[in-house]
């Protein structure tokens, strides 16, 4: 049966009648499948959540062990039924490659399947198992950066302009924005694999995340909180990592001669760079670019594609210039906080 | 052309004045003759013409890029240069260095006009994003990288350690690209000598104006500078602001217009007089003189500031209150006698004490994307009054509100669209602003025959229902009233 029959769009997101599940959901619901673990995706308050184990120690790690009455970790590939069993919906995960523990979404029910891609990226990312292509009938894909206008530089070059940046102003202190899941870790990769050896200085609010990447077995090196800083203005000449909100704030004027730098997708347009007072713009993007996009489309090579939030506009025309059925689901209520991008 | 793109780049995301200076003060250290000369142009908005029409630019990219897509793309990025800077599919890996920024001004200066696209498209394949970037806001002369032409010449002034009044002196005797200039900050040569001939008219901003008020300029004989006000005058009487805006971005006003619409100048200081520069001077004596060099003179378009001397504030006050029963005027500028005349706002020295403004509520109708600053958010509001049970759109408002109410404003806008035209949105008419602003007009330009002068937004009622906003009547009573 065609998923339309049987996938609908609802206040508290998208939901699966047969199975009774919603994925994703904005509202507390009995039954959450969710992609991944960040706080636009996976809210508090269900009564059973289905993921993969990565994403539930997210869960617990941000909302404690009673993020959810139950709790279902599924591993990549492996397959769990839903629904009555005389009439079953089978869930499968698959690797989506945006952060640690992200998961594509694939429900199959009398014959066909549909794919919740959920935010996704294609480039090399050693925090996350790479995103699968998986066949289907309906592809479900994001729309972040669904404009031509977004191509984002290799990871290599961004990190190489916060170090440069470094030589340059050797006195002041470098604080980079970064979103505490994902964002963070990536960059903190990034600068280990250009032999950054330095200890890196972390906002209290990006400790437990990167806490549990480490049980996850990924070493940052050396990392410091800045509240065990004594005396601030030794951190001139240091990298310091800290949630976006906290570049402008407060926090920050303890902190020597700052140099403020933002790391996010978003960073390629001027003007939101500008928006984030960021005097060093890294383009770093945890979603595809508009070329990865198309090229996921191509590869999946569903019969029918549907765009959730973002500029599904401008996807879904290229998407049937391509000879793709496509549609939007008009989802409001993601990116609503500020770790998109 | 590369280290000219990377200081427009620096310059563009640095947000301190002094980090600012220091950029361009390196830049001219390490750039040689004539190639930062034409930065100064470019940055200083000097330069005298567009190497290409923002038209001849949207051509050429809808030739290389799905029209839909370009145009979604634009109403996101908000910028012409940019969305081009980003689009542009083609990008040829070239080892040659790119041209001098003096050569592609060469190129482009003398290159005819049908070969135009050709070489820009050449150049544009030749280059990254943030070079394209720069290249297309240098020919069109669209820079805006937070470097006014007053900051640029104290930038100059640090530079070559010399006084900034010097360089306000004789800038406007200078040509692109500056090498005398450059020349006498560097220590090599005198100051250039620019006899002070001829006839300008400076805005507020340091820009030329001169080719919009020939008419004004034509009627005055002076050898000085002076400052003031202009106004268009009927019949003796200062016209509304209104006919003064008609004059205000006319390149070139036909003579029609002139007639119909006079620009004069309200005069209230005077910097130079007869070779004599008054600048430090305080106040009460430059008006001293301003008033003698006007004395037994005929100035058929200049025309003297009423002065007013008050000892106490209630006297103040109620000239405020006598003053502003006139239609046109906004207030009283209030000036200390001792205050000399400097650039830039010093604080305490003069003020500008305006009536207050009046207030509607109006409903939000339509909402756009802001430019610049604010592009992406829903930042450009439209917004109407009650006739019936019909909203007639009054005017538009961008500002008046933080970046916090912004955001939320966006959110709401997302969540409340019914409609789309183009880049418009059309949102439930349930939300209330308190409008403030400073006249009421008649105008043809809104279905509601009327406009607002300088709106903006007052309070969000978050908590007002839109049928309690205030109907069409009781903003037309507003044109009466004053």
């Amino acid at each position: 049966m065609h998923p339309k029959e049987w996938i609908s769009v609802r206040d508290a997101g998208i939901y699966c009648h047969p199975a009774d599940a919603y994925i994703d959901p904005l509202e507390p619901v009995s039954r959450a499948i969710i992609t991944h673990g960040h706080a636009d995706h996976a809210r508090p308050g269900h009564h059973c959540v289905v993921s993969t184990k990565a994403t539930l120690d997210i869960m617990r790690v941000r909302y404690g062990e009673e993020m959810a009455k139950d709790a279902v970790a599924l591993k990549y590939g492996e397959d769990y039924q839903l629904g009555e069993d005389a009439d079953p919906v089978k869930l499968t995960l698959y690797p989506a490659g945006h952060i640690l523990g992200s998961a594509q979404v694939k429900l199959s029910y009398r014959g066909n399947s549909i794919i919740f891609a959920g935010d996704y990226k294609r480039r090399h990312d050693p925090t996350c198992e790479p995103f699968a292509v998986t066949p289907c009938d309906v592809f479900v894909t994001e729309a972040t950066f669904a404009l031509p206008v977004f191509t984002h530089p290799p990871l290599k070059d961004e990190i190489q302009k916060l170090l440069h940046s470094l030589d340059t102003f050797p006195e002041r202190c470098h604080l980079v924005g970064v979103y505490a899941l994902g964002k963070c870790q990536r960059v903190l990769y990034g600068l280990r694999q250009l032999g950054y050896s330095k200890p890196v200085y972390l906002h209290g609010a990006l400790l437990n995340l990167c806490a549990l990447y480490r049980e996850y077995g990924h070493n940052f090196g050396e990392l410091i909180p800045v509240s065990e800083v004594a005396n601030k203005k030794s951190l001139a000449g240091e990298i310091v990592l800290a949630p976006p909100s906290a570049l402008n704030d407060r926090w920050s004027r303890k902190l020597p001669n700052v140099r403020t730098a933002m790391a996010s997708g978003w960073m390629q347009i001027r003007a939101r760079s500008k928006q984030r007072q960021a005097e060093l713009p890294l383009i770093i993007s945890d979603h595809c670019d508009w070329p990865e996009l198309l090229r996921t489309v191509k590869e999946v090579d569903a019969p029918e594609v549907w765009v959730t939030h973002g500029r599904e506009e401008a996807l879904i025309h290229q998407i049937e210039k391509m000879g793709i059925r496509a549609k939007a689901l008009s989802l409001l209520g993601y990116e609503d906080t500020e770790e998109t991008g | 052309m590369d280290a000219f793109s990377q200081l427009l780049d620096q310059l563009y995301f640095t947000n301190s004045t002094k980090t600012k200076s220091a950029l361009i003060q390196a830049y001219l250290h390490a750039t040689p003759d004539p190639d930062r000369g034409w930065a100064i142009a470019a940055i200083a908005g000097t330069l005298t013409f567009d190497f290409f029409k923002r038209n001849t630019v949207k051509k050429l990219i809808l030739d290389h890029v799905d029209p839909t897509l370009f145009a979604l793309s634009y109403d996101y990025v908000g910028e012409m240069s940019e969305t081009v800077a980003h689009l542009w599919p083609h990008s040829i890996n070239s080892d040659e260095p790119l041209p001098s920024l003096h050569e592609i001004v060469m190129q482009f200066t003398h290159c005819k006009k049908p070969e135009v696209p050709t070489l820009l498209t050449r150049y544009l394949s030749r280059m990254y994003a943030s070079q394209r970037w720069a290249l297309l806001k240098l020919g069109t002369r669209g820079l805006r990288v937070g470097v006014s032409a007053r900051a640029l010449k104290q930038c100059l002034a640090e530079y070559g350690n010399v006084d900034v009044s010097d360089i306000e002196r004789i800038w406007h005797g200078l040509t692109p690209p500056y090498t005398d200039l450059m020349a006498w900050l560097d220590g090599h040569a005198p100051i250039p000598d620019v006899s002070d001939k001829g006839k300008a008219l400076y805005s507020r901003t340091g820009d030329d104006i001169s080719h919009s008020f020939g008419d004004l300029l034509d009627s005055v004989e002076l050898n000085g500078r002076l400052d003031g006000e202009l106004v268009v005058m009927l019949n003796s009487k200062v016209a509304p602001f209104n006919d003064l805006q008609q004059r205000l971005n006319k390149k070139k006003p036909s003579k029609r217009l002139m007639e119909m619409l006079p620009v004069h100048l309200i005069v209230y200081d005077a910097l130079t007089l007869d070779g004599n520069t008054l600048t430090s001077l305080p106040l009460s004596e430059r008006r001293k003189q301003l008033d003698a060099w006007f004395e037994g003179k005929r100035h058929p378009r200049l025309h003297l500031s009423e002065k007013f001397t008050v000892t106490n504030k209630d006297a103040c006050v109620q000239l405020r209150e006598h003053a502003i029963t006139h239609p046109h005027i906004e207030g009283l500028m209030l000036k200390r006698l001792d205050s000399v005349y400097v650039n830039g706002r010093p604080s305490g020295q003069w003020y500008k004490w305006k009536r207050d403004p009046y207030v509607v509520d109006a409903v939000i109708m339509y909402a756009q994307r802001g430019h610049g600053k604010r592009s992406s958010f829903y930042s450009d509001y439209t917004f109407g009054t009650w006739q019936g049970d019909t909203l007639l759109p009054i005017g538009k408002a961008y500002s008046g509100f933080t970046d916090e109410e912004l955001k939320k404003l966006d959110t709401w806008v997302r969540k409340n669209t019914v409609g789309h035209f183009g880049p418009v949105k059309e949102v439930k008419k349930a939300l209330v602003f308190e409008i403030a602003f400073d006249s009421v007009h008649e105008s043809k330009r809104h279905k509601s025959g009327l406009a607002l002068r300088f709106p903006r937004i007052h309070r969000i009622r978050w908590d007002k229902p839109a049928n309690e906003a205030d109907t069409l009547d009781t903003v037309r009573r507003l044109i009466t009233t004053r």
